[in-house]
């Protein structure tokens, strides 16, 4: 068995369970820093830099890190690591595709219900004593309405085979028209308009940024309802403030935001918004699966064997090589 | 022309029914418990309600022709009285179980993901002073246990398929043409399953069915989702559990002594709690007060009624 002791490992991931970060200290040499004071021994000598798709591998990073072979990203997202950087180093980048699709679809569905029926200011109206004085206003339908999709990659399709199972009507945008029976609509502006609820499941690159701008959401509709698992940066959030403030949109339900964790103050005191802390792969069960599959791929790298999750454009540059 | 046809509405109704039953009828409000006026009592042709209407309600109108309830249930109703004297009763099944089935696995989900829990921690501004939420539990892939595996049952039943998660149920008797796995006994079944959703029909004999025994067996990591009736569940039984670690978390729609909650299970992080919802959808409350006209409509139009509960159809079937 190949000695894998004297590997310096570098992890600046706060997604990885403790479990796996265990794990991974009982077989590599083992340093855990904060993205934004990594100390140069350590970035110096690191041959592999564990991140999430939170914490991402900035290019200032990658620059002190000169002795690195391999990054390894704790999430499905890994716009935050500076590909072209690592690749033009012929840095291979892996991630966690998969594991972590059904939590997120499960999310996205739990968070679509609950901010058309509103139950987050259900449950705290029941908190605050109110039932024994008031009556709890009537909410929206979820089942049978039309489900608009951004981006039907997987998390999008494993969202719209839940929503079947609810009597819903799947629409989508996308690059391009897949091979899939839901409706194909090209553009984002025409999806908001003919959708009661839009789903934003796209994976977040430059062209995605505020995408979902003032014009869709006019488009939305004052009975339409935004939800967001995908990243905080497809939406602009002030032009959403601003959509909910005019009653432009009925309501939303955000698991994510622009400038995380800072969440606008402006929406903490409004009862159409459900706000959750970036939770759609946050369970034991699929946290356990990422980390093992982080370990997988360093595993595989250090023995010379192929990667298990590598993201497409890293599979592209090995076969190039 | 004649006198309208008088009404007494025990009910509140959408807006839109609202104004509808009044263009129709002469409409008169009590709540269910009040004496009603006799001379008004005397010209009551039609009772309104929204499943509460006690047989001492109904012994003050004698000239009660029909009861519509805009409501599924309907154990609030005086039915034997009603059917004694041959009154027709009518509710409103069906048009609500969408609405039902997407709560049940709305709280199933908010339970184990602690999405309820995750909106509070972001208001209270704790993403930022006490950075990330503790991690919860997947719902996807789990097994599901029903007790009842009714119209509502079954419609839960596929959606919980659509997340892939594996279905099993207890019912009186097995229903025919599911794939489901029967479990007639109810501890085996929360033995067996990760959650369990009650959905069982209310009748006398379902109470606190979810008992100590069945809780207990349900285990430290599952979770329990009531939307059918509050008694059905020991709620102090419950509510230990809860505390105590051997039961995982709760989704509660309905409680025993509504709209009281125990204070012990307000201050607790692994519950949901919603007050009583069910159907409190505008499309859903719309429809079936729609339905609740379209069977007054019937029934002084001398057509045969639309939705009338099987124990006064039988009763006057009978006479």
């Amino acid at each position: 068995m190949t000695t894998t002791k004297d590997i310096d490992v570098l992890t600046i991931c706060q997604l990885l369970r403790p479990a796996e970060e265990r794990w991974i200290a009982s077989r590599y040499r083992l340093t855990r820093a904060d993205k934004d004071a990594v100390p140069d021994e350590i970035a110096s000598k690191a041959r592999a830099l564990i991140t999430s798709g939170l914490d991402g591998a900035p290019g200032a990073l990658l620059d002190r890190m000169p002795n690195l072979e391999i990054i390894t990203v704790n999430s499905v997202g890994y716009d935050l690591v500076d590909l072209k950087k690592a690749l033009g180093r012929h840095i291979p980048v892996t991630h966690t595709p998969d594991v972590l699709t059904d939590d997120v679809a499960d999310l996205a569905i739990g968070l679509m219900i609950m901010t058309s029926r509103r139950l987050g200011v259900a449950d705290r109206f029941v908190r605050a004593g109110r039932w024994t004085r008031e009556k709890f206003p009537v909410a929206g339908k979820v089942s049978g309405k039309k489900l608009g999709i951004l981006g039907l990659g997987r998390i999008g399709r494993a969202i719209a085979t839940r929503a079947e199972g609810f009597g819903m009507e799947i629409l989508y945008t996308d690059r391009a028209k897949l091979n899939s029976n839901y409706r194909f609509l090209p553009d984002l502006i025409s999806l908001a308009r003919e959708s009661d609820f839009l789903m934003v499941a796209t994976s977040a690159g430059p062209d995605a940024r505020h995408m979902v701008n003032a014009a869709v959401l006019e488009a939305l509709g004052p009975e339409g309802i935004l939800i967001n698992i995908a990243r905080g940066s497809v939406v602009d959030e002030n032009a959403l403030i601003a959509a909910l403030e005019d009653g432009r949109i009925a309501s939303a339900g955000l698991d994510v935001f622009e400038h995380e964790p800072n969440v606008p103050p402006l929406l903490f005191r409004r009862d159409d918004v459900v706000l959750l802390p970036h939770i759609a792969s946050s369970t034991r069960e699929t946290r356990g699966e990422m980390g093992r599959l982080v370990i997988r791929n360093l595993e595989a790298w250090f023995s010379g064997k192929p990667l298990v999750t590598p993201t497409p454009e890293t599979l592209a540059m090995l076969a190039n090589r | 022309m004649l006198d309208p046809i008088e009404v007494l509405q025990v009910a509140q109704v959408v807006p839109g029914i609202e104004a509808k039953l009044k263009a129709t009828y002469r409409v008169h409000r009590a709540n269910p418990g009040d004496t009603i006026p006799p001379d008004m009592a005397g010209r009551v042709r039609a009772v309104v309600a929204g499943g509460a209407a006690p047989a001492g309600l109904l012994a003050q109108l004698p000239k009660l022709e029909i009861i519509a309830s805009a409501s599924v249930g309907y154990d609030g109703i005086g039915v034997a009285e009603a059917a004694a004297r041959g009154i027709p009763v009518t509710n409103t099944p069906n048009v609500l179980n969408d609405d039902v089935a997407d709560l049940a696995i709305a709280l199933m989900v908010m339970a184990a993901r602690r999405l309820a829990a995750g909106d509070r921690y972001v208001r209270a501004g704790k993403w930022v002073s006490d950075g990330h939420m503790p991690l919860a539990r997947t719902a996807s892939n789990k097994k599901l246990g029903i007790v009842g595996l009714g119209r509502i049952g079954r419609d839960i039943a596929r959606r919980a398929e659509a997340m892939n998660m594996t279905v099993s149920y207890t019912n009186r008797r097995p229903v025919e043409g599911v794939s489901y796995r029967f479990v007639p006994n109810l501890t085996q079944l929360a033995r067996d399953n990760d959650f369990i959703i009650v959905i069982a029909s209310a009748g006398p004999d379902a109470t606190k069915m979810i008992s100590r025994d069945v809780i207990e067996a349900l285990g430290p990591d599952g979770i329990l989702v009531n939307i059918s009736r509050g008694r059905v569940v020991d709620e102090a039984a419950l509510v230990e559990a809860l505390k105590t670690g051997k039961l995982g978390g709760a989704g509660l729609d309905v409680f025993e002594d509504e709209p009281n909650v125990p204070a012990a299970l307000m201050a607790m992080e692994n519950v949901v709690l919603t007050p009583h919802l069910g159907s409190s959808t505008i499309e859903t409350r719309t429809a079936m007060g729609q339905l609740a006209l379209d069977n007054l409509a019937a029934w002084f139009a001398g057509k045969p009624l639309i939705t009338e509960v099987p124990e006064t159809q039988t009763a006057r079937v009978a006479k």
